[in-house]
């Protein structure tokens, strides 16, 4: 033991290392009011960039036995407005603008003559539930590419029926299970789960799988992000 | 024991005591920034779990609990996410500073549980519940009070996986499968927050039976009389 100190001494050891304390109180930025907002886009950001580089494009999700899926009546329909926006199915065509060489009007005959997909992947909800369902349809890449789309261009976004509104990262959207789906359990898209074409992403939470999908743009510039994002939920929310 | 202990002499009336630093800086520090991140993981994670408070399918929505939203955090769903997504890098880097600097420094020798620890769990088990004799105290922490620490830290790690694999059940798709699933790594990660919270009650019981200087040590690192020193 060392020789003694005195009480005032030790006092004032213990009031310096009391203070080193300090950076604990900056945390209490996030509790004044005009600095909260700021401070939690920066930290919904931070995860939104690590999403990014966390996804990988050659990891596939997990894909499940046809025993194992939800079955189609326990298949939740969400929307934020109306479970049917009275698409005109006859006359309905895909709108295409942006960077890419093709733009114009697809119709569903056009998209349906691209190879087939079937998938059995998870629907997860960002309210915590989830489902496993059969979704059948092209991938969203060999459509890029039928479109001749500008692949190094950053996002890819959606307009739909509903006035619903969605964005994709790139890679996101050359992902081999990313579909344009006109199909779930084997028969044509319903009109409450998004006919005649939605989006199935099983690398994405579940209000970026647009339904009623009416127009699709290629950009390097980002105009909204989407309608849940505008509200504030993850502008990436990548699983 | 590698505590650094000093005497203190009262100038007034000679009288010496004895003090020992017990929480290095980087120690006290993860302990105060956690306490913050605990609270607003655990608060805005019940307001995220409101928004399906079950564990079932969705159709048909069997809720398991409904909990009242005075003790929730960040308003909705949305403003919980926010919360949530922004401390749980807090709660990390909090984690790996202090799992870091306890192996470099070797400072993990204090607290860190061992099998020669195990015989005298017991005793305090049966002073703190059963009214046992008092075992004596020969170090910092006790047998039980190491496991409780070295059992808590194990806590805080499966609170992150099993948070990796809610957050993302595809990237870390391995993860949620050793979890038994995407559905069960949520149960998981709901039952860790409540072993963790089982913890912070006990921990809090004694904190208060142990009294002021005990309180003071974990704010400054120094505590005064401590039992193991004395004769």
């Amino acid at each position: 033991m060392d020789s003694p100190v005195d009480n005032r001494k030790f006092k004032s050891i213990n009031r310096r290392e009391l203070l080193k304390l300090a950076p604990v109180v900056a945390l209490g930025a996030f509790a004044i009011p005009k600095l909260q907002k700021p401070l939690l886009k920066t930290g919904l950001g931070f995860s939104d960039w690590a999403s990014s580089k966390l996804f990988r494009s050659g990891h596939l999700a997990p894909t499940f036995a046809d025993s194992e899926l939800t079955p189609f009546s326990k298949f939740p329909i969400n929307d934020y407005d109306v479970d049917d926006p009275q698409v005109d199915l006859d006359r309905w065509t895909l709108t295409v603008s942006g960077a890419v060489q093709k733009p114009g009007e697809y119709t569903l005959a056009q998209i349906q003559a691209l190879p087939k997909v079937r998938q059995n992947t998870r629907h997860v909800c960002v309210e915590g539930w989830d489902v496993i369902g059969r979704f059948g349809g092209v991938r969203l890449s060999d459509f890029l590419k039928m479109i001749g789309a500008d692949t190094t261009a950053r996002f890819v976004t959606v307009e739909c029926a509903d006035d619903y509104y969605e964005s994709l990262d790139m890679a996101t959207a050359m992902h081999p299970q990313s579909l344009l789906c006109y199909e779930m359990y084997d028969e044509p898209l319903t009109r409450q789960h998004g006919a005649p074409l939605r989006l199935t992403l099983p690398t994405k939470i579940g209000y970026k799988q647009a339904k009623y999908l009416m127009d699709l743009k290629v950009t390097h510039v980002l105009e909204r992000a989407g309608y849940w994002e505008d509200q504030g939920y993850s502008d990436f929310y990548g699983l | 024991m590698s505590t650094r202990a000093i005497a203190i002499e009262n100038v007034k009336t000679g009288e010496v005591t004895e003090a020992v630093y017990e929480h290095p800086f980087a120690v006290r520090l993860c302990h105060w920034v956690n306490v913050v991140s605990l609270f607003v993981l655990v608060g805005s994670g019940l307001q995220i779990f409101r928004a399906f408070p079950s564990f079932g399918a969705k159709i048909p929505q069997k809720d398991l609990l409904h909990w009242p939203k005075a003790f929730a955090l960040g308003g909705w769903l949305g403003g919980a996410l926010h919360w949530h997504l922004t401390f749980m890098w807090i709660y990390m880097a909090t984690g790996l500073l202090y799992l870091g600097y306890q192996i470099f420094s070797g400072n993990y020798k204090q607290v860190l549980f061992m099998p020669r620890d195990v015989p005298g769990v017991w005793p305090m088990v049966r002073h703190y519940f059963f009214f046992g004799p008092k075992p004596p105290v020969k170090e910092a922490y006790n047998p039980l009070q190491k496991h409780a620490y070295t059992s808590v830290i194990g806590l805080g790690v499966l609170s992150v996986l099993t948070g990796l694999a809610v957050w993302k059940p595809v990237q870390f798709s391995w993860l949620a499968w050793m979890m038994g699933g995407f559905h069960l790594a949520r149960l998981w990660h709901f039952l860790v927050m409540w072993a963790i919270l089982a913890f912070v009650f006990g921990h809090l019981v004694m904190v208060i039976l142990h009294g002021w200087n005990n309180f003071v040590s974990m704010l400054t690192g120094w505590k005064k009389d401590p039992e193991y020193l004395s004769k």
